[in-house]
């Protein structure tokens, strides 16, 4: 960062640099993350695009990445980092756009599924320190009321031993708990 | 008896794919005169060339016929193995079978029997071909240089380091050039007047250089290693030999609100200048245009200030001749204004200014001693926008080609900007970044990544003043067409490099070539870059395409090699292919009757007349004469003779008809 540059700046690409020291103008613009993203069909903005909406510094451009759904529908696959020449490593800014985004109320209305998703999962993490399958399916159907989603499975699934009733546990849950409270201290959201 | 040699080159497949080249050979073999006839895969290489010098020993021939490229490949190439083998080269010969047969036809029998119609010709020629000696002319080892930026600075050095005399002729009161005004250097950022001044006085002590400035060539004639350059020197209104370069006069002069070239107009000077403190010369002109003298006959203050009485008012332009062996033109270029381009607002704006000014307002000598203000009010600006491609890559309204240098210095302009207003925004739009060099693209990532410079990619469309602001009008193609408007405090178009005014008539001037955009063409794009068409003129820096400095200063040390080359010989070996007025006993001398209509359509000056006297001084007959060192060859002469008295070396009378009857005589059959 050049001397003359004040080190805080006030606009989401500064957050951006300062969270996750990802530095949107190194971007130039080759899309060869967008050309190799899995997603990308159903995002509303590419990647490359969202990184040129930072790299603007404009509060409307700004609000637009953090209304986008694109934030949401990233897998966090790393093809796209895996693959970039400058390096600009684009996951963990997806995962700092999206707290960014509870933080400021400005969550995408179509990202719903996906955040229930993601706190079902968080839970059984929480309170087992294991992923319990049939806790996630629960806690995420009655979340988001999709009842009969992919019920059709379930026989076969529980058949083959792939959907246990019982949860596991790890040895010591309230170690995982303690991770959890103290994270959600510093403020990053669940 | 004429003993002659046909070889037949395949050139790989360029002529057998459609020539049937054993039968080129087979047929040639039963024609008159011819003892040898051969066929080869690549006659150029080197088995194909010692074929050719042994069939000469073997068959003790007398002339050579290679059926092959265009003599303009390879002719060199054959003529001298032939003079390796003991015969004159001039009796060497090249039938074109490649570039005026096989390239341009199908393969059908007809090609190969134009194939055969060409090897015939030839070979009648070249039984007519005399052996030829190489005119020898000599070469003055002094160079002009015609152009003082830093390419005529490099060339004049370079050539003057060799050990020869050079004679730099420079237009404006100092040499220096454009790279004078600039303030830092891409990708470097070093001082450019730091860097350029050591050279400049080098040329002003350099013993083998004479620097005429404010000089400007007028006339040229003769040829290479033999140039005559007319030059005008222009009044400086000063004895240079006594004045001492104090400035006094500068100081005193009463009119100061002229406008500064040097400073692009944001500046001013007086009448009597010298464009800049560190000028070579630096010792000042008087600008008759605008001195109070010169248009009312009174003031003269300057005279009576001058301690040295070095002023006259008197002084007329001197029109000088100067006897030179090589040109070098290096006279730069220069930029488009925009006044083209009224939605720019560039001379209705004042905050709307042009790369060179901008250089001036960031250059420690310069008009704000190098703080950014704008010109309008003096401020600070604090959202600065640059505009790339002002005018270039605009077929309609400016020029089509790239001016190379602009993506390279909008970079540097950001940079410099924000290295001195820490907390203003440097924005630029463009449309490519084109920043092709070495560490060129890196610098250019610097000032994004590290100076923060706003890139944004799009043409601007508009620019226009609301409340005190500049309203930049562009939109952002990255972000499908996002339109932007940026309330700029200044702007700064970079504008199009273009041809120097003038350079046309210069062209014209000492004969060489232009292109459309009425730079100096090279000879050969890739492999004759410095060299024009005219032999001994050579080119260095941006008055041949826009170039950058590194760029310029090869060009000028590629062009001052050439001429270096060129004086390492005492003479020079030209072509005998000269055209000859005929000569015969007396009474009669001459089948030429004198009329001399010759003399002015010879593009060269070559035709002289000659007398023949008497021992006593009587005229007994005038003729003319071809001087071999000037004459190119044309042929325009030989076409116009009444009495056809002319012929032509290579190309006579005889052997053109010959080459004619030879055709026709087989069509006849």
């Amino acid at each position: 960062m050049s001397h003359h540059e004040p080190l805080i700046r006030d606009s989401l690409s500064g957050k951006v640099l300062m969270n996750t020291e990802v530095k949107a103008e190194r971007c130039y613009q080759c899309g060869k993350c967008s050309a190799g993203c899995p997603v990308v069909d159903q995002m509303d903005i590419p990647p490359s695009q969202l990184l040129r909406l930072l790299q603007t510094e404009i509060p409307s451009n700004d609000e637009k990445i953090l209304r986008s759904h694109t934030i949401w529908l990233c897998l966090n696959c790393e093809m796209c980092i895996g693959r970039c020449p400058m390096e600009v490593d684009i996951p963990p800014m997806m995962d700092f756009l999206r707290s960014e985004s509870i933080r400021r109320k400005m969550v995408n209305p179509k990202a719903g599924n996906i955040i229930a998703f993601h706190r079902s999962f968080l839970e059984s993490i929480r309170y087992t320190g294991r992923l319990f399958e049939l806790g996630l399916v629960l806690s995420y159907k009655s979340k988001t009321f999709h009842l009969f989603q992919d019920a059709g499975l379930a026989p076969e699934m529980i058949a083959k031993g792939k959907l246990g009733f019982i949860p596991e546990r790890i040895k010591k849950v309230a170690d995982m708990k303690r991770i959890f409270s103290r994270t959600l201290k510093k403020g990053v959201q669940s | 008896m004429a003993r002659i040699g046909v070889f037949v080159c395949h050139c790989g497949e360029n002529i057998s794919a459609t020539v049937d080249c054993d039968r080129v050979a087979e047929n040639a073999s039963g024609l008159p005169g011819v003892v040898h006839s051969v066929d080869y895969k690549y006659m150029c290489s080197d088995p194909g060339q010692t074929l050719i010098k042994e069939a000469i020993k073997e068959h003790k021939l007398t002339g050579v016929v290679v059926a092959a490229c265009s003599p303009r490949m390879h002719e060199p190439t054959f003529r001298k193995a032939c003079a390796e083998a003991g015969l004159n080269p001039f009796l060497c010969e090249m039938a074109n079978v490649r570039e005026h047969c096989s390239w341009v036809h199908e393969k059908t029998e007809s090609t190969t029997q134009k194939a055969k119609d060409v090897v015939r010709l030839l070979v009648e020629k070249v039984k007519r071909n005399e052996a030829l000696q190489p005119i020898k002319v000599p070469v003055t080892k002094k160079a002009v240089v015609i152009g003082g930026g830093v390419a005529g600075i490099q060339a004049s050095l370079d050539i003057a380091n060799g050990g020869h005399q050079v004679l730099l002729v420079e237009r404006e009161p100092s040499i220096g050039g454009h790279m004078s005004q600039l303030s830092e250097t891409f990708p470097t950022l070093d001082c450019s007047q730091c860097i350029l001044t050591p050279r400049m006085v080098e040329v002003a002590q350099h013993p083998n250089i004479t620097l005429w400035s404010y000089s400007e060539v007028i006339g040229l004639d003769g040829f290479i290693g033999n140039f005559t350059v007319k030059i005008r020197k222009k009044a400086k209104s000063i004895d240079e030999h006594l004045c001492t370069g104090c400035g006094l006069c500068t100081q005193k002069c009463p009119v100061r609100k002229i406008p500064s070239e040097f400073e692009q107009g944001l500046g001013t000077r007086p009448a009597i200048y010298t464009p800049f403190p560190q000028a070579v010369p630096n010792k000042p002109v008087i600008d008759k245009l605008n001195c109070t003298y010169y248009l009312k006959g009174r003031c003269k203050l300057c005279e009576r200030v001058c301690p040295t009485q070095a002023i006259r008012f008197d002084q007329p332009d001197e029109i000088v001749e100067v006897q030179a062996g090589a040109i070098v033109l290096a006279t730069g270029y220069d930029i488009k204004r925009t006044d083209f381009f009224p939605e720019y607002g560039y001379g209705k704006y004042k905050d709307v200014i042009d790369g060179l000014q901008f250089e001036r307002l960031a250059s420690a000598s310069g008009p704000t001693g190098g703080m950014i203000r704008r010109p309008s009010d003096g401020q600070i600006p604090k959202n600065i926008v640059f505009v790339a491609c002002a005018g270039s890559r605009d077929p309609a309204k400016g020029i089509e080609y790239c001016s190379k240098i602009c993506c390279m210095y909008t970079a540097k302009h950001a940079m410099l900007y924000k290295h001195k207003v820490h907390d203003g925004t440097p924005y630029v739009f463009y449309m490519d970044i084109r920043a092709a060099g070495k560490d060129y693209d890196e610098f250019t990532r610097r000032a994004i990544e590290v100076d923060r410079t706003k890139y944004i990619r799009g043409r601007v469309s508009r620019i226009y003043e609301k409340e005190g602001k500049l309203v930049v009008v562009g939109a952002d193609t990255l972000l499908g067409g996002q339109k932007v408007e940026i309330e700029a405090d200044m702007v700064v178009l970079a504008t199009a490099s273009v041809a120097n005014p003038g350079s046309e008539e210069l062209a014209q001037i000492v004969h060489v070539s232009y292109d459309r955009y009425k730079f100096f063409a090279e000879a050969h794009p890739k492999l004759k870059p410095v060299e024009t068409n005219t032999a001994g003129i050579f080119l260095a820096g941006a008055c041949q395409a826009p170039k950058d400095i590194p760029e310029s200063v090869s060009a000028a040390s590629g062009a001052a090699a050439k001429v270096l080359g060129l004086f390492a010989n005492d003479e020079l070996t030209r072509e005998p292919l000269v055209a000859v007025v005929n000569r015969m006993a007396p009474p009669l001398f001459s089948t030429c009757i004198g009329c001399f209509l010759c003399q002015p359509v010879c593009p060269y000056n070559a035709i002289e007349r000659e007398e023949f006297k008497t021992r006593d001084g009587k005229l007994l007959k005038a003729v003319a004469r071809i001087n071999p060192g000037l004459c190119q060859g044309c042929g325009t002469c030989v076409a116009l003779c009444r009495s056809k008295s002319i012929d032509l070396y290579g190309y006579s009378n005889k052997q053109i008809y010959t080459e004619v009857s030879a055709l026709l005589d087989e069509a006849l059959v």
